[in-house]
């Protein structure tokens, strides 16, 4: 839409073009506000509607009927009065809603009176031995292959872990012809059980369990059967993976493979959130740190309001709901609606919101992570990949008294390179609690620490031309 | 519980202090509200300079400039020391006349760590600056050393010795009775004969307690730091009419620091980045190495320093008790005088005197102005 970049100024600034961000944008359009929606991908869609308004017809199909509800979301903003801007990652926020971003190759600081923060979720990371082998992904970026550029593995792929898109990325590679070698499934036998208590309610929502069935019937058609409770997955290999082996069934099995591609379930991006300051908490059943915010999406953080996976994982129709609730607030507190039209207007989302908390408790037990996986990667596992900081080194560190993640990673550099943490804060978190007995929350996260995403030099020098020493 | 002396703050200057008591015999406890080296001693740029320094600070910089260059045998650890030189760069003849007066200075006052170098020795000792530059001023055997793992290697040092440190202890109250110290935390009371005060930018509400209040600024220099990069510079660079201070690090990282300040919120320990000052601060960078254009600035963080108005540290027996010590207010350069001032508390505690000249430092020097 536009080449050049965002403006200094917008009364309400909504980060990530996904589903959350793309219906909190529809939703605020038309009230006559200056509307900017930001996001780092080059096109709109987010995860889940990749690619939406330039793939095939006959790859749209194998995704499934749920991929098209991208192109309404979409089709709304491009015929809106908001000013999209894609290619655009954000670097900073803070308190008084200051966003630093880079558009293009150009950085720029631009503030707004009220921010959405639409960032969803980024698959968990999970260090097991072999995860940083090359040839091994996680799954998300195997559907990003598949959605953007249509590109399946060709020699046949190993899929391993735990959750919904695991079955959803098995389910579509099957009909776009992949081999599959193995379905593994590490979700613990125990968890059935776990889950049951949250079945009746479950019910109440019950498409989503219809189509997670049908998922797994229409493989076991295809002669594709998953192996259900495998435990000690590891990836081997010399320079890149060669194989897999696991346990089953109580047995040790190998299976030969270039390409494993791994998903653990989702966890909120909070990086923008607690650059913010918001105050976040960790959520037991979703294992995960999430933002604290109301029903209308605000966080604790004055004009900070956060919608969709980035407040805790609700999935792609849930995140368009709280979307659009988040920007009614916003447009109210612009002073835009009333608060009595506002809640006239959201009605039916907060009908869904209130339908939606039927299925969570089941889905969130009956995909509940063993701590084991969590919290105990052997010694020599990689924990942090980029400055290569093994499981081992963080437990020496802790053995010297270094009892919170934020010493941990003085001390060892884990969490210090380009990804800011993003890959291993989670771990560091679960092997410092496991190893002092010390809970999560005591443990904390890694403080932030800007840029979120590395900024050059030219670009940081760019930024307030007149200030002077 | 009963110690021989109570040390407030377990940054590097209370670690450093325990450490020489504990040499020598002592018993002591450190008290920290946080956790160790969690402020300014674990967060800062690492530099050990004597380069510079304020006449006053001479003597003692030196003196601790040869403890760190025989890091080893004091805690058992190199601390990631380097010593590949400090440099203050002169961009033009204004700038080397500014240079040659501060030498000649320091020669006067009987030292010769500070040379000048001219145009030719400078690029062949720094090819990567910009071309043009008039010459610098060198102190040849500073360099820097990873501040984290110093003041760790201090702590574990000290406490192999018998020294207690005990973290998220915040000393909320002081009182002195029957020649016995008494300070009281959330954690229990502490009892000493003697107290020190090592509490970094948090020392002053102390030195109040103690009835000298010190004109104490709390404020949070920024740093950054880039990517991994290819080795291309040996020496830690300044300039002389710039804010800059700028390194690669051992791992290739580059760390870049200008004394610029964050927004501090003292209250809640939170401090803001001000991105117009690092701004500012990169363009410094690009002036003097425009090839690092497209370095990737990886993470910002700031440190909570405790700056006094003259820049020069309190480090001093108490005015008004007997038996009490402060050094704090080391406003941004203290990372290099720590082991030296443990040193010297160490022997006004138990010797009741120095050989280094610390009138400069005596916190009385405020009780005059008023
Ligand atoms: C960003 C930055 C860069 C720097 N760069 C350099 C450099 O390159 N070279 C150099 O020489 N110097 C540098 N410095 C300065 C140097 O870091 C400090 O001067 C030095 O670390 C001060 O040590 P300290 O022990 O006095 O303070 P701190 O490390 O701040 O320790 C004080 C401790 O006291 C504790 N405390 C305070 N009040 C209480 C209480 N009531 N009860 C219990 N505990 C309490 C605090 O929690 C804290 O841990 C820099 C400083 C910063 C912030």
């Amino acid at each position: 839409m536009s080449t050049a970049g965002p403006k200094a100024h917008y009364s309400l600034v909504i980060i990530g073009a996904g589903p959350a961000g793309l219906a909190a944008a529809a939703a605020a359009a038309g009230h006559g506000l200056d509307i900017a929606l930001l996001d780092e991908q080059r096109a709109p869609g987010g995860q889940i509607y990749r690619a939406i308004e330039s793939i095939p017809a006959e790859r749209a199909r194998l995704l499934g009927s749920e991929y098209r509800r991208g192109e309404d979301l979409v089709g709304a903003i491009r015929n809106s009065d908001v000013e999209y801007f894609p290619d655009t990652q954000i670097w900073s926020l803070n308190r008084e809603r200051e966003i630093g971003l880079v558009h293009g190759r150009s950085a720029a600081m631009i503030s707004a009176d009220q921010v959405v923060l639409a960032g969803g979720a980024i698959e968990r990371p999970v260090p097991y031995p072999g995860w940083t082998l090359p040839g091994v992904m996680n799954a998300g970026a195997g559907q990003i292959l598949l959605k953007a550029q249509g590109i399946v593995p060709a020699n046949g792929v190993v899929l391993a872990g735990s959750g919904a898109l695991l079955l959803l990325l098995a389910w579509q590679y099957m009909r776009a012809g992949v081999q599959i070698k193995a379905l593994l499934d590490c979700t613990p036998m125990h968890n059935h059980l776990r889950a049951l208590p949250y079945l009746p309610r479950a019910l109440l929502a019950r498409h989503y369990l219809l189509k997670g069935l049908q998922y797994k019937l229409d493989l076991k058609r295809a002669g594709i059967s998953t192996l259900q409770n495998v435990s000690d997955m590891q990836a081997d290999g010399e320079q890149r993976v060669e194989s897999v082996s696991y346990r089953h069934r109580g047995r040790q099995h190998t299976i030969k493979t270039d390409l494993l591609l791994t998903h653990f379930g989702v966890i909120p991006h909070i990086q923008l959130s607690q650059a913010a300051g918001c105050r976040h908490y960790w959520d037991k059943s979703q294992q995960c740190w999430r933002p604290q915010v109301d029903e209308w999406g605000n966080s604790s953080v004055n004009g900070i309001l956060i919608a969709g996976d980035g407040v805790g994982i609700g999935g792609a129709r849930t995140a368009e709901h709280a979307g659009r609730l988040t920007a009614l607030e916003a447009v109210r507190a612009l002073g835009r609606v009333s608060q009595h039209e506002r809640d006239r207007l959201a009605r039916n989302d907060r009908k869904w919101m209130r339908e939606e908390q039927h299925i969570r408790p089941f889905l969130e037990a009956f995909f509940h992570l063993p701590g084991k996986l969590l919290a105990a990667p052997a010694d020599d596992t990689v924990v942090c990949r980029c400055e290569e900081v093994t499981a081992g080194a963080i437990r020496k560190a802790i053995s010297e008294g270094h009892d919170d993640s934020n010493q941990v990673k003085f001390l060892t550099r884990c969490g210090m390179g380009p990804c800011q943490g993003r890959q291993c804060a989670e771990s560091v978190t679960h092997i410092v609690a496991g190893a002092t007995g010390k809970s999560l929350p005591e443990v904390g996260l890694f403080r932030v620490r800007p840029p979120i995403t590395p900024l050059t030099l030219e670009q940081l020098g760019s930024l307030f031309p007149d200030e002077t020493e | 519980m009963k110690t021989d002396t109570l040390i407030i703050g377990g940054g590097l200057m209370g670690c450093s202090t325990a450490l020489q008591l504990a040499k020598r015999g002592a018993r002591c406890v450190i008290l920290d509200k946080d956790s160790p080296g969690r402020h300014a001693s674990g967060v800062n740029a690492g530099g050990l300079r004597r380069l510079n320094r304020h006449p006053a600070e001479i003597p003692l910089s030196v003196a601790s400039a040869e403890m760190w260059h025989d890091i080893e045998s004091l805690v058992d650890n190199d601390c990631d020391t380097r010593f590949p030189g400090q440099i203050r760069v002169a961009e033009n003849r204004e700038d080397m006349q500014k240079l040659q007066e501060r030498a000649a200075m320091v020669r006067d006052l009987g030292y010769a760590h500070e040379e000048i170098i001219e145009r030719e020795a400078l690029y062949q000792l720094v090819p990567a600056l910009t071309p043009d530059c008039e010459g610098a001023l060198i102190c040849r055997d500073d360099g820097y050393g990873r501040p984290f793992h110093a003041l760790n290697a201090f702590r574990r040092k000290a406490c192999s010795l018998g020294v207690e440190c005990h973290s998220a202890t915040r000393v909320d109250q002081i009182d002195r009775a029957r020649k016995e110290w008494r300070v009281i935390t959330p954690k229990g009371e502490y009892r000493a004969p003697v107290l020190v005060n090592c509490a970094g930018a948090w020392a002053g509400p102390i030195a109040a307690t103690l009835g000298e209040p010190v004109p104490l600024k709390a404020g949070a220099p920024m740093l950054m730091i880039s990517e991994r990069l290819p080795r291309f510079i040996e020496p830690v660079i300044g300039a002389a009419s710039r804010k800059l201070s700028f390194k690669q690090m051992q791992n290739g990282t580059l760390l870049i620091g200008g004394a610029h300040m964050a927004e501090l919120d003292f209250k809640q320990q939170l401090t803001e980045m001000n991105w117009a000052k690092l701004a500012v601060s990169a363009r410094t960078v690009l002036a003097l190495f425009p090839q690092l254009k497209d370095a990737r600035i990886v993470r910002t963080w700031a440190g909570i320093e405790a700056f006094m108005p003259d820049h020069l540290p309190v480090i001093s027996r108490s005015s008004t008790s007997a038996h009490a010590y402060h050094a704090f207010g080391f406003s941004a350069h203290g990372f290099q005088m720590s082991p030296v001032v443990g040193k010297i508390l160490s022997q006004l505690i138990l010797d009741d005197q120095t050989n280094l000249p610390i009138e400069p430092f005596d916190i009385r020097r405020f009780q005059k102005d008023r």
